[in-house]
């Protein structure tokens, strides 16, 4: 679909973007991943334009499989807001009446979400002692998400993760030693799933918005949530692929276990052994290395040849660095 | 083989043109990708100078594990398939030496400036 198009369909039904909206414009695209469109637009309403924010399904989406509806997307995260979470607001879900596709508008949320500014720069540097204790509440309330009325969305465990990606390996074709000691340690621990709850399922630095000032504003990205250990969303912000250079904070480059810890029990969440995100955080490492060879393979098999898909694959040795330090400390 | 030029020489070539000459007249998302080819270039740069030396290390770390000769290929596959049927312990010393100094050469050679490898040295 042509941004012409979009803009005109979108026009169609600005009166439901904001109140008072007469018309949108700026429709402006921000980026667009292979399962995902991002796009800026103004809706236009008599006291001033209101920038939004459009995300919408590409006409042939390719990429992850995972990924929920994005009417899905929208509800769980209207139901994070009625929790209290920071999320952004979401006026408006497309119908399919309105022609604009699989999509939905939220607000603009001022800040920045690039890991690797919020960790170095000097404009964070008061925010970033209190931006664990900040993850650790707002996850507490994510968790304490209310099940019923929540739309359907895939239950997993750790064995069900264990299962899935060792299958994307195996498929692959890869021979690494490191994948599979940490495949065999991780099968052997693999905790029970005591209390299953809403996780994010991609709660990272790099997914969340940071205000220079406020901290945490709003976490984005829903489209891998699902039922599940709770502990996986504490192991994922944990892992080293995800603190771009600051190896010495665990959480997300900028905090400590302990802070991201007592503030989710402080927050009301159910105490969580730090041995547990620690082991989510090994499978998280694991995860995302699957993830780099599969984006590999889309090079090779040529959906993709950019070098950009080339080089990711030669990533996936940089979590194998981390999966035998986290070895070596559980051995 | 031929050095007049060498392989490391075509490689710096090849960098210096994409640097200096293509890069400038590029824009938005081709920047980006023009950074990432010269990022592949140095990556096989270092492939050039320390691929085979990491291989045979590892080769010869293998046949001691294994107890057995053969090629890196062959004694590689041989290890997996061991640690995925349980027939070697994944908390031995020896296997854990063996992945320890052979991911380490391998970052050197992908990404030497990942956190995660200064971690891995500091650790011994």
């Amino acid at each position: 679909m042509e941004a012409a198009d979009l803009e005109r369909a979108i026009n169609q039904v600005a009166a439901k973007l904001a109140p008072g909206a007469t018309g949108a414009s700026d429709l402006r695209r921000l980026s667009g991943g292979a399962s995902q469109e991002t796009w800026s637009i103004l809706a236009n309403t008599p006291s001033g334009d209101v920038p939004l924010i459009l995300r919408r399904r590409p006409d042939s989406p390719t990429g992850s499989g995972n990924a929920v509806p994005l009417a899905t997307e929208a509800a769980l995260i209207r139901a994070a807001a009625a929790r209290g979470a920071p999320v952004p607001t979401v006026p408006y879900v497309f119908q399919e009446a309105d022609g604009v596709g699989e999509a939905y508008v939220m607000g603009k949320v001022e800040g920045e979400t690039l890991g690797s500014r919020i960790v170095r720069n000097e404009a964070f540097a008061a925010i970033r002692p209190k931006l664990a204790a900040q993850c650790g509440a707002v996850l507490a309330q994510i968790h304490a998400i209310p099940l019923e009325g929540l739309p359907e969305v895939a239950h997993s465990s750790a064995l069900v993760e264990l299962e899935k990606y060792e299958a994307v390996y195996r498929g692959c074709g890869a021979e690494r030693p490191i994948i599979e000691a940490a495949l065999v340690h991780l099968k052997r621990h693999a905790p029970a799933l005591e209390r299953q709850t809403l996780v994010h399922g991609d709660f990272r630095n790099g997914n969340l918005m940071i205000h220079p000032e406020d901290g945490l504003r709003a976490v984005l990205d829903w489209e891998l949530a699902h039922l599940g250990d709770p502990a996986e969303d504490l192991g994922w912000i944990c892992v080293n692929s995800w603190r771009f250079g600051n190896h010495a904070k665990p959480v997300g480059g900028f905090g400590d276990y302990s802070q991201l810890l007592d503030a989710y029990e402080a927050a009301g969440g159910t105490p969580i052994a730090l041995e547990r995100v620690k082991y989510w955080q090994m499978l998280g490492s694991m995860k995302w290395g699957i993830m780099c060879m599969t984006m590999y393979l889309s090079f090779a098999n040529g959906a993709d040849p950019s070098v950009e898909r080339a080089m990711i694959g030669r990533r996936t040795s940089e979590t194998e660095i981390d999966l035998i330090t986290l070895l070596e400390a559980v051995a | 083989m031929i050095e007049q030029p060498t392989a490391l020489e075509l490689v710096d070539a090849v960098i210096g043109f994409i640097e200096t000459r293509a890069a400038p007249q590029l824009k938005d998302r081709d920047v980006f990708l023009a950074r990432v080819a010269v990022n592949a270039l140095l990556t096989l740069r270092r492939e050039i100078e320390h691929g085979a030396a990491a291989e045979a290390s590892a080769t010869a770390r293998l046949q001691d594990l294994m107890g057995e000769e053969g090629d890196f290929a062959s004694l590689n596959t041989a290890l997996c398939q061991a640690i995925r049927e349980g027939t070697i312990d994944i908390t031995a010393p020896a296997l854990l030496a063996h992945m320890r100094a052979s991911i380490i050469d391998q970052v050197q050679i992908d990404q030497p400036n990942y956190s995660g490898l200064k971690a891995a040295l500091a650790g011994g």
